[in-house]
């Protein structure tokens, strides 16, 4: 942990006045007695906290680490960031169970389950089964776990030539792309070259995010840092690195950074600075009039959700501006704040009742809607979706891909 | 390739003043977007429009204390914007609530007349233009009031609050009705959350009837939902037959809350942008203009083209003035001239936490135009601007509302955008 780093995030608290606009905005604390708040367990119990003594408060635990704390804080308390810091402190000292050592490692799980994707996927639909996981493990029996597609992203990009142009990107895909959600890559790929860009894809792991939502800040860091020394070289080349799976392209950008100290990695610090979210830059694009934006209609009325990781940007929600330019889309957009899943929260046994009362609002908004469709940046949010409405759910980029004709 | 986004106009801040003037901008065709570092005072004020409270003695009528006002105080924000825009900023507000996310949710009231409305210790507060559900609040009727205390929401004392009522003349008395809740206590907006839910309501209405008096108001805690308060607070005075009003209660505030919601909902119709947690950090000039902010994004700053800038940043409370131990305040976000700061010898703070306090007067320097000093194209809106101690004036809203609407008109003038929508 670099130490100047932690005093920034500890020395924001004394911004904190007790205003209550976190609390007021935090999913967990407004369904839960179990989690007294943003602001409890953040600014106040954080002056209890001694670095060589044990942890004395636990409800950190329940904090789902979706950011929306920092986000809103007029004040520019990094609450989210210190609560993350407090909840590693506290699974250091009761131990990370296996469970949450397992869902931290979606490439091993991945790596393991392609191959015999049809027999993993029956596997995680068969009730006995997900009973006796959750008995085992403490897995949720019900709690929405995605489908393996059988190949990879990898396979098909090693194939893939990318047209040879003057602009360049790097494309993080993450690994739900990686191994549920390839054509999603495909997709991205596609639009990316539509607007003429050309899509180079190195080999690449996790992000480590997952692992660090869990407490597993050493393995976090070794991840994050593997796929940083991945991506540097391009980056130092002048290519910006572009990826569709918003929590992961935030932790590139900041939350490795901030909340697991490496904020003086000169690799990660380029890859930080250079890397983007899809739709951010193809806004970006289109401000300076070089999106394309011929498109044939897309007949159908969208939902849009803006996940809290996408939220914690700071860059507005430049989906919509995107899905704006689509003739005929109709788009919807959801002010609901959190849909509970959280990355790998809303799986646990303790915590998935909390996640769907957490997501009760925007499920409840999704069906008010009439949309046919719910377009959101994030996977993990996208499958909780689809889960609690029955709803297909798309990342924006589909969309664009759909109209564009591709 | 470092790429950047262009505006029409950027506003910088989420309050009131910055919403309004984002609204009005982005209603008159511009291309807008709000930057803000978070979420602005709205959640944490009573969510009712204060023009004028007092000035020092309580106003009766903004109104006719206005033109007063104006000529005593030059160097007051209302002098600036004008009498006339303040009407018109209301009227506009007004407008935007009722089409606004909560259905048949309105303010009432206008300038000729205060409100006298009590607050969660049951002082009486004077207020221009307030929301439908506290209305029936007003102290300068008989009518006696039973207020209800929730027993999980530890932050409204309804023995209290009728004390205070009872003293300024009008009979009262308070009950406590306990609500089935999960923790021993619960804050404004949990409960308000709660009341959205009609049977929620209808077995707190069975609850308190059996506590009324022949002829009482009810007097609740600002609790009455956040999405649909019309359909809570007129099923209670339905089943209750009777008059039932709001009290705001400390932050979170909830009708605040329904403030900001209604704006957000007015900025996003016209097409406007929102970005949150967008610390503006810097600014590119040319010459006497600003061109562009550049704001945190995670990573990196984004820089954002602008033509126009209207900064709604707040003053001291939100940290977009600070007070340097060198006793030197400063602008923190474009660094700008500051004016209003009691000179050398003068008295800066005052005794009395609520009195006046000289050094609350301070702003951002700014032309008759609401322009800052030497920039063309920076406009000042809300609490930035010098002048005003909004606290000791019930002033605050009635200053937010005005200069940003008036800052978004005058915008328009000059772009020779459509007038009015």
């Amino acid at each position: 942990m670099t130490e100047v780093l932690h005093e920034l995030l500890r020395g924001s608290l004394d911004h904190c006045v007790k205003c209550t606009i976190c609390e007021t905005a935090c999913p967990v604390s407004n369904v839960t007695p179990l989690f007294p708040g943003p602001k409890y367990v953040g600014p106040q119990a954080e002056r209890y906290r001694v670095d060589d003594e044990p942890a004395v408060e636990w409800s950190v635990d329940y904090c789902s680490g979706c950011g929306i704390c920092t986000q809103v804080c007029p004040q520019g308390v990094k609450i989210a960031e210190i609560n993350a810091l407090a909840r590693h402190k506290v699974k250091q000292q009761r131990g990370v169970p296996l469970r949450d050592r397992l869902i931290a490692r979606p490439t091993v799980l991945g790596r393991l389950g392609t191959p015999v994707a049809r027999l993993a996927n029956a596997s995680l639909r068969s009730r006995p089964l997900r009973a006796g996981i959750e008995r085992a493990i403490g897995v949720h029996r019900h709690a929405p776990v995605p489908k393996l597609a059988g190949r990879t992203f990898r396979s098909w990009a090693r194939r893939h030539q990318s047209p040879p142009r003057v602009r360049r990107v790097v494309y993080f895909h993450g690994c739900g792309t990686e191994y549920y959600e390839p054509d999603i890559g495909e997709k991205t790929v596609a639009v990316l070259e539509h607007n003429g860009f050309q899509v180079e894809i190195p080999k690449q792991g996790c992000c480590g995010l997952p692992l660090q939502s869990n407490g597993l800040f050493d393995d976090a860091r070794k991840y994050v840092l593997r796929l940083a020394r991945a991506l540097a070289p391009r980056a130092r080349d002048g290519a910006l690195i572009v990826g569709n799976a918003t929590s992961c392209t935030l932790m590139l950008k900041r939350e490795a950074r901030e909340i697991l100290g490496l904020a003086d990695d000169p690799d990660l610090k380029l890859v930080s600075e250079r890397t983007y979210d899809v739709c951010e830059l193809l806004l970006e694009l289109h401000d300076r009039g070089e999106l394309k934006t011929e498109m044939r209609p897309v007949e159908e009325t969208v939902a849009y959700h803006a996940p809290c990781q996408q939220q914690g940007h700071w860059i507005g929600k430049p989906a919509l501006d995107l899905l704006a330019l689509v003739p005929g889309l109709e788009v919807q957009e959801l002010d609901a704040r959190c849909c509970g899943i959280a990355g790998t929260y809303g799986l646990k046994r303790d915590k998935y009742e909390i996640a769907m009362a957490v997501g009760a609002d925007l499920f409840r908004q999704i069906r008010d809607s009439r949309a046919g469709l719910v377009a959101c940046d994030s996977e993990t949010c996208r499958w909780q979706i689809e889960h609690a409405t029955r709803l297909p759910s798309a990342h924006p980029i589909e969309l664009l891909h759909r109209a564009y004709g591709l | 390739m470092r790429p950047t986004l262009h505006y029409d106009a950027v506003v910088v801040g989420a309050g009131v003043a910055g919403l309004t003037a984002a609204a009005r901008l982005a209603e008159g065709g511009a291309k807008v977007c709000v930057l803000a570092k978070g979420v602005g005072s709205t959640h944490l004020a009573a969510g009712t429009v204060d023009v004028l409270g007092y000035d020092p003695e309580r106003v009766e009528s903004p109104a006719e204390a206005l033109p007063e006002l104006v000529a005593a105080r030059p160097d007051h924000p209302y002098a600036l914007v004008g009498v006339d825009a303040i009407g018109a900023a209301l009227g506009w507000f007004a407008e935007r609530v009722e089409r606004g996310p909560q259905p048949g949710y309105r303010y009432v009231g206008n300038l000729d007349r205060n409100q006298l409305l009590p607050t969660a210790v049951g002082a009486a507060r004077p207020s221009a233009l307030v929301p439908e559900t506290m209305a029936a609040g007003d102290l300068r009727a008989a009518e006696p009031v039973c207020a209800v205390g929730l027993r999980p929401l530890r932050e409204f004392h309804a023995s209290l609050c009728a004390a205070n009522i009872a003293r300024s003349g009008v009979e009262a008395r308070a009950v406590e009705v306990p609500l089935d809740a999960d923790r021993p206590d619960e804050n404004a907006l949990a409960i308000a959350r709660r009341f959205e839910d009609p049977a929620v309501r209808r077995a707190f209405a069975d609850r308190l009837a059996s506590h009324l008096r022949e002829g009482e108001r009810v007097a609740l805690p600002a609790v009455l939902g956040v999405r649909d308060p019309h359909a809570a607070w007129s099923e209670l005075e339905s089943r209750l037959g009777r008059r039932v009003f709001e009290i705001p209660t400390l932050p979170p505030s909830v009708p605040g809350i329904r403030v900001f919601d209604a704006l957000r909902a007015a900025v996003r119709a016209a097409g406007g942008r929102i970005v949150m947690g967008a610390e503006v950090v810097g600014a590119d000039r040319d010459g006497d203009r600003v061109t562009a902010l550049r704001a945190h994004t995670a990573g990196r700053a984004t820089t954002y083209g602008a033509r126009w800038v209207v900064l709604a940043t707040g003053g001291f409370a939100s940290g977009a003035l600070t007070l340097g131990s060198d006793w030197v305040v400063r602008e923190r976000v474009l660094g700008l001239p500051v004016r209003g700061v009691p000179g050398a010898g003068e008295p800066r703070f005052g005794p009395d936490y609520f009195g006046d306090q000289p050094l609350a007067r301070a702003g951002i320097a700014v032309d008759s135009a609401q322009r800052a000093e030497g920039l063309e194209n920076v406009l000042v809106a809300g609490a930035a601007l010098p002048g005003a101690e909004p606290w000791r004036e019930g002033s605050g809203e009635g200053i937010s509302l005005a200069s940003g609407h008036r800052a978004a008109e005058l915008v328009r003038a000059e772009e020779g955008l459509a007038a009015a929508a």
